[in-house]
């Protein structure tokens, strides 16, 4: 064995290495831990009404955020790349914003917002709507962090095309709307959904934001990170296990996802 | 017709187009010419729409399109890079326009079948632009440009990004093209045998104020200044003057008011022979030879020779 290829070996026994403790043990003991006691149990685990109802939380709360998401995303793409208007640099900086501060703060600052001492609190309990505790604060609290990932895919994609197939489009009669949906569109699409998928994951794994305005409510406003939270707090071991593996999959099955959008991008 | 009228166009401290006017005759091809940075690609984006001039007018068929957006000025506009829709086939690239316009989808069929004859890429309206050689895309975007029968068509640089010898292929078929459908053509070159070969009036800029406008011929032989004559052919300094290597003629006697050079070097260029020399007061000259002249003068390196300084030429 030469010395450049054991170096090789090495360095990928390193990085192999470093992947299993990180990433694969933990999450393998969770899957094991999960089936330990077999099918059924898990089968139980994931079906009692909490349970579902978290699941089907979880998975609203992300069909409203994503694609709500995208259209944003797509909007502050093509302000940041095509816009002629002062304030991209703000822009530019305000969209990174959910990466930076802590989801914790993000949900206080809903609180301070929406709460029903905050701001529009009052507001909004004297026209009946309920933004914290429910609904529309996690929707709020997803839609917030999970934001940058569309804009942030979309923003290179949409540079790298350039202006010029737009501009054909023009020149042969296109409003700015059919040279949209017909040209810029389909170039920047492998874009828009690798930011879709990552903002799906974000969107379904998001804990820290939603733990603070969503109350917590047991079969209303719970999704499945509070659940998994909740049962393993009370000492549900394995029913955070399975609660666990249920969104370990839907994780793994966004990063199929991404992996096949990654491989068609590439070859477009 | 296109009237370009007093129109200027700044880019930040960037003085692009200076005062421009010029016109560009119905069925004929006008070609603007210039070096880079002459403001001949923004003159062409302005008559297009695709730039907004900070004074003056644009004038298509008569009628004041300044404000107009592209989409309503009825050209057909050539990128230098092709602007291939990439994501549409061959046939839906062309059919663009048409479908915009919601003509009937038999008809619209009909049109791209016949272009893509006209541009010679029968056979291939189910590719994509990448599978296609850059000449082809050109053709590709003429022939998408075309369909929405413009009234003018405006081509910034369409061979630029071409190989030599594809250029003048194309070249050679866009005179054809053109005398076949004769649409009034703008041509953006910086190529000045480009413009010479196909233009049948040509609009010489420089920083961003037209220099010239004439017939190809007309600027050639007749050149209002030094800029013009040099851009448009070799120029030799003979005397604080300009004139044309081929018109300088050469002698291996002495005769009455040529005056005595000595050749430095020889170099042939195929049909022609250039003789580069020094004169007695150390000026440096060269003279273009036909091969029969070269054969019977046989000037070689260090040889004396006799040239007479021609009439035509500028100031320099």
């Amino acid at each position: 064995m030469s010395a450049e290829r054991r170096s090789r070996v090495g360095l990928r026994v390193v990085a192999l290495g470093y992947l299993a403790g990180l990433l694969l043990i933990p999450v393998g003991v969770v899957f094991y831990r999960t089936f330990e006691k077999g099918l059924g149990a898990f089968w139980a685990s994931i079906t009692t009404p909490a349970a579902v109802h978290a699941l089907f939380l979880t998975l609203e709360v992300a069909l409203i955020s994503v694609p709500l998401n995208a259209v944003f995303g797509v909007a502050a793409a093509w302000a940041l790349v095509r816009g002629r208007v002062p304030g991209k640099r703000l822009l530019d900086a305000l969209i990174d914003l959910p990466f930076a501060i802590s989801p914790v703060v993000v949900g206080l600052s809903l609180l301070l917002v929406y709460g029903r001492t905050g701001w529009l609190g009052p507001w909004l309990t004297e026209h009946g709507i309920q933004v914290i505790f429910s609904l529309p604060g996690i929707v709020l609290a997803t839609i917030f962090v999970s934001m940058p990932f569309v804009a942030r895919e979309v923003a290179p994609v949409l540079a790298e095309v350039g202006e010029e197939q737009e501009q054909a489009a023009a020149t042969l009669g296109a409003s700015a709307w059919q040279s949209f949906w017909r040209v810029t569109l389909p170039s920047i699409r492998w874009g828009i959904a690798y930011g879709v998928v990552l903002s799906t994951a974000r969107a379904i794994g998001e804990f820290g934001a939603v733990s603070v305005v969503s109350g917590k409510i047991s079969g209303e406003t719970d999704t499945l990170t509070l659940l998994v939270e909740k049962r393993f707090q009370n000492f549900d071991l394995a029913g955070a296990y399975a609660a666990s593996a249920l969104l370990a999959m839907i994780a793994l099955a966004t990063l199929v996802g991404m992996t096949a959008v990654g491989s068609r991008r590439s070859e477009s | 017709m296109i009237a370009v009228e007093h129109v200027s166009k700044r880019f930040g401290d960037f003085t692009a187009l200076d005062d421009v006017s010029l016109e560009a005759p119905d069925g004929k091809l006008t070609a603007l010419l210039g070096p880079s940075g002459s403001g001949k690609s923004t003159l062409l984006r302005v008559i297009a729409g695709l730039e907004v001039p900070d004074s003056g007018t644009i004038v298509v068929s008569g009628s004041d399109a300044t404000r107009l957006p592209p989409q309503k000025r009825g050209i057909g506009f050539v990128f230098q890079h092709y602007a291939a829709f990439k994501h549409m086939t061959l046939h839906e690239n062309v059919a663009f326009g048409l479908k915009i316009r919601k003509r009937p989808k038999a008809d619209v069929n009909a049109k791209v079948g016949e272009l893509l004859h006209l541009v010679g890429l029968d056979g291939f309206a189910d590719r994509y632009p990448s599978q296609l050689s850059g000449g082809q895309r050109q053709r590709m975007a003429l022939a998408r440009a075309l369909a929405v029968e413009p009234s003018v068509l405006l081509l910034d640089e369409p061979f630029g990004a071409l190989d030599a010898n594809v250029r003048g292929d194309l070249r050679a078929w866009l005179r054809r093209l053109h005398e076949e459908v004769p649409v009034t053509t703008v041509l953006v070159t910086h190529d000045q045998e480009e413009a010479m070969e196909l233009a049948d009036r040509i609009v010489l800029l420089r920083d961003g104020k037209v220099a010239q406008v004439g017939a190809p011929r007309e600027l050639y032989e007749q050149p209002a200044d030094s800029f013009v004559m040099s851009f448009l052919g070799p120029v030799s300094k003979l005397d604080g003057r300009l004139v044309r290597p081929h018109d300088v003629a050469l002698s291996d006697r002495p005769e009455d008011g040529w005056e005595e050079a000595m050749v430095q070097r020889v170099v042939h260029l195929g049909f022609e022979v250039r003789v580069e020399m020094v004169r007695g007061d150390g000026d440096e000259i060269s003279a273009q030879l036909t091969r029969a002249e070269a054969e019977a003068l046989e000037p070689e390196a260090g040889s004396i020779v006799w040239l007479r300084p021609p009439a035509s030429g500028v100031s320099a």
